[in-house]
């Protein structure tokens, strides 16, 4: 008896033992740091010397700062923009789903920009926007006879640094949907083509519906990948020209912890907003799924 | 950020190097720098005679990539500071001494007779009355021109003593005309159009008001920034047109190419000059142009300094370090290669024409020498003001904007 009471307690225990590692870590690594950061966010610090306590004084003042604004509207933008990666993504995976030989390397081409680092992204579109030798710049320039450089007009700068991230971005929801595609059920294409259904009708009411699980996950890494952009802020402008492509996370890096820095507590600030906006999204997905498990 | 990345590979090897070549049974002293290939170099130089004269002491340099020096001087300062550290005088420093990081050397300083050595520098490493660092060099701004550029637009070249300002526009008029930038500068790192603006706020308003300006004594709205605003809208049609997007090596590309007449820059730049192609023949050197006539003559010139932090291991080898780079030797030797000018009185200027020019500059600077906007005034307002500065020059129809928001950040800084 004792013995069966034992052996049920360790089947409970198991799956704990086997989480412990990961969630000890996602605590102390994860966890914890956000409440200090919202702890952090109260306070006056330049990160060496003493904090002094300033209550809601950095929101306040978050609400009467211009670069704050900038930063908020650039981040809807690329929440907007990056939207575009899904239906780029989704074509180049339906235009890749053939059996065409030597289709394995066309493959690898177009995954390519998601494997090079962000880093590197950056800095080929930094070059390919530079002013006086960069491709797109002389080709502008050869077309209207005067050149633009994007990266140095504030109109255009958080579009260019956009486009430069859509890259990999869109060869990422590429993968997802390629592996979607794999998934799709031959038999109801064929079902579906023998009522007649082709082109966009199959596309639309044959083809999408099966491929809503990759949808929804490439719809949660874009989103949070358009809100955590801030290297290719970094490489390409440094959040020039004068702030105008600044995001929120790099404008709380900036504020916290970049040469003319040092205030943590206003950056921390800045990461709670963004912290916050970010939670809005992810409880959205997180009900989501959590609707979609019942549901089945 | 690019260069900090290959600097932090650079690191990486140097410090494996550092830690393999370790000597057993010297005491060791451990100095973060982020010097440039010659002035490290030199350093090394001067490391060397220092270990020859003292064979005991080991001196380990852990070089650091310039912009990633700046944002991790606050994470191993507090983390695990080495026993001395590069930095710059006058604001910069106060936020580590106001934090206890960088130690006391007053007694370096009475020691050695550093104050009259050192005189020049003195009031900028300075605060409560204690020295807190030791300077080692500094170097002047003014204007770079390439004389073929000149040549080509059928301008005079302008002889040592310069050009009036408005000689200095009507020059660039015709820079113009011949499709050659009158002056180009690389805004992408903000710091280089500061320059550009310290000086024409000496020029315009003096040095007593620029550092009042810069220490957050008066409005950003005041008349007189107003002045020197306006002489600016005069200088910013003849500006590069897309120097936010240049760092300022690509700006001097556009100097050494004759695509540009002139450059607002540090002497640093001469070495980058002259490996573009540059000679001593087609690259001259003037002041900057006086504005206000009678302004006694100020000029810029940012101090480097080496300093003793409060977590060192070894303060006491550390302190015979920093006073043996107060020396006029040390000096002169490191100063020589660095192609920049030793703060100690008795070193001797090396006889290059720019640092000669440059030393004759400043030993005549009647109104004052100051340091940089960046380092005169405190982190934040300097990265504001560097922001508003670029946008006044692709934007100048926002002056009022621009300076009504620095006037909001003033009533915060301070």
């Amino acid at each position: 008896m004792a013995n069966t009471v034992w052996k049920a307690k360790r089947r409970n225990l198991a799956p704990w033992l086997f989480l412990a590692p990961g969630l000890i870590m996602f605590i102390v690594y994860v966890i914890i740091p956000i409440f200090q950061s919202m702890w952090i966010s109260f306070y006056d610090w330049d990160g060496l010397g003493e904090k002094t306590w300033l209550g809601l004084a950095n929101y306040v003042e978050l609400l009467d700062d211009d670069a704050f604004y900038t930063s908020l509207k650039n981040n809807v933008i690329w929440l907007v923009l990056y939207m575009l990666a899904l239906p780029a993504g989704l074509f180049i995976a339906i235009f890749l789903n053939q059996s065409i030989r030597g289709m394995r390397l066309y493959k690898s081409l177009f995954f390519f920009p998601f494997v090079i680092s962000q880093v590197v992204v950056g800095l080929m579109f930094s070059w390919f926007y530079a002013p006086n030798f960069g491709l797109f710049y002389n080709l502008i320039e050869s077309f209207t006879g005067q050149g633009i450089a994007i990266l140095a007009d504030d109109r255009f700068v958080t579009y260019g640094i956009i486009v430069a991230g859509l890259w990999p971005q869109i060869a990422y929801v590429m993968i997802l949907y390629l592996t979607g595609l794999n998934n799709v059920a031959p038999d109801q294409i064929e079902a579906a083509r023998l009522d007649g259904a082709k082109g966009w009708k199959m596309l639309w009411y044959v083809v999408l519906p099966q491929l809503r699980p990759a949808t929804f996950i490439a719809v949660v890494v874009t989103v949070i990948g358009a809100l955590r952009s801030f290297d290719l802020v970094s490489v390409m402008t440094d959040g020039g020209p004068y702030g105008s492509s600044r995001v929120l996370s790099f404008y709380m890096y900036e504020q916290a912890l970049s040469e003319y820095g040092y205030r943590m507590g206003y950056g921390a600030a800045i990461a709670v907003v963004l912290f916050a906006i970010m939670m809005v999204f992810i409880s959205g997905f997180i009900w989501k799924m959590w609707r979609d498990e019942r549901g089945r | 950020m690019v260069r900090y990345r290959t600097g932090a590979v650079a690191l990486t090897a140097v410090l494996m190097m550092s830690t393999a070549g370790m000597a057993q049974d010297k005491r060791v002293v451990t100095y973060n720098a982020d010097f440039d290939p010659a002035p490290l170099a030199a350093m090394e130089e001067v490391i060397a005679s220092f270990e020859e004269a003292n064979p005991d002491i080991e001196v380990q340099l852990n070089n650091f990539d310039h912009e990633g020096y700046k944002t991790s001087i606050r994470n191993f300062l507090s983390a695990d500071a080495p026993d001395l550290a590069n930095w710059y005088a006058g604001n910069r420093m106060k936020p580590f001494v106001d934090a206890g990081q960088f130690a006391d050397v007053s007694d370096v300083w009475e020691e050695h007779g550093l104050k009259d050595k050192l005189a020049s520098a003195l009031p900028s490493m300075t605060f409560d009355d204690k020295q807190w660092g030791v300077p080692y060099t500094y170097y002047q701004w003014g204007i770079y021109y390439n004389k073929d550029a000149y040549e080509a637009a059928g301008v005079e070249v302008p002889g040592p003593e310069g050009v009036s300002w408005d000689q200095f526009l009507q020059n660039c008029e015709k820079f113009k005309a011949a499709g050659i930038d009158c002056v180009t500068t690389g805004t992408k790192a903000l710091w280089p159009g500061a320059g550009i603006f310290d000086y024409i706020n000496l020029r315009t308003n003096g040095y007593e008001f620029h550092m009042q300006l810069t220490a957050g004594e008066v409005a950003w709205t005041d008349d007189r920034v107003k002045a020197a605003f306006a002489e600016f809208a005069k200088l910013q049609p003849y500006l590069t047109r897309n120097h936010a997007a240049l760092d300022w090596q690509d700006a001097a590309a556009l100097l050494v190419q004759g695509k540009a007449a002139n450059y607002v820059m540090g002497n640093f730049a001469v070495a980058v000059f002259k490996e573009g192609g540059m000679t001593n023949d087609n690259l001259g050197f003037m002041g900057f142009p006086e504005i206000t006539e009678g302004l006694p003559r100020a000029e810029e010139a940012p101090t480097d300094t080496v300093h003793l932090t409060t977590g060192a291991k070894n303060p006491e080898d550390a302190r015979k370090f920093l006073a043996y780079l107060a020396t006029a030797e040390a000096q002169t030797t490191i100063n020589n290669a660095m192609g920049q000018l030793p703060i100690n009185k008795d070193a001797t200027v090396g006889d290059d024409p720019f640092l000669q020019a440059g030393f004759e500059m400043l030993s005549t600077a009647d109104g004052g020498i100051a340091q940089f906007f960046d380092r005169d005034a405190p982190a934040e307002m300097a990265k504001a003001g560097m922001e508003g500065f670029q946008e006044f020059m692709v934007k100048p129809e926002n002056v009022d904007r621009i300076l009504e928001r620095l006037e909001k950040i003033r009533g915060r800084v301070y």
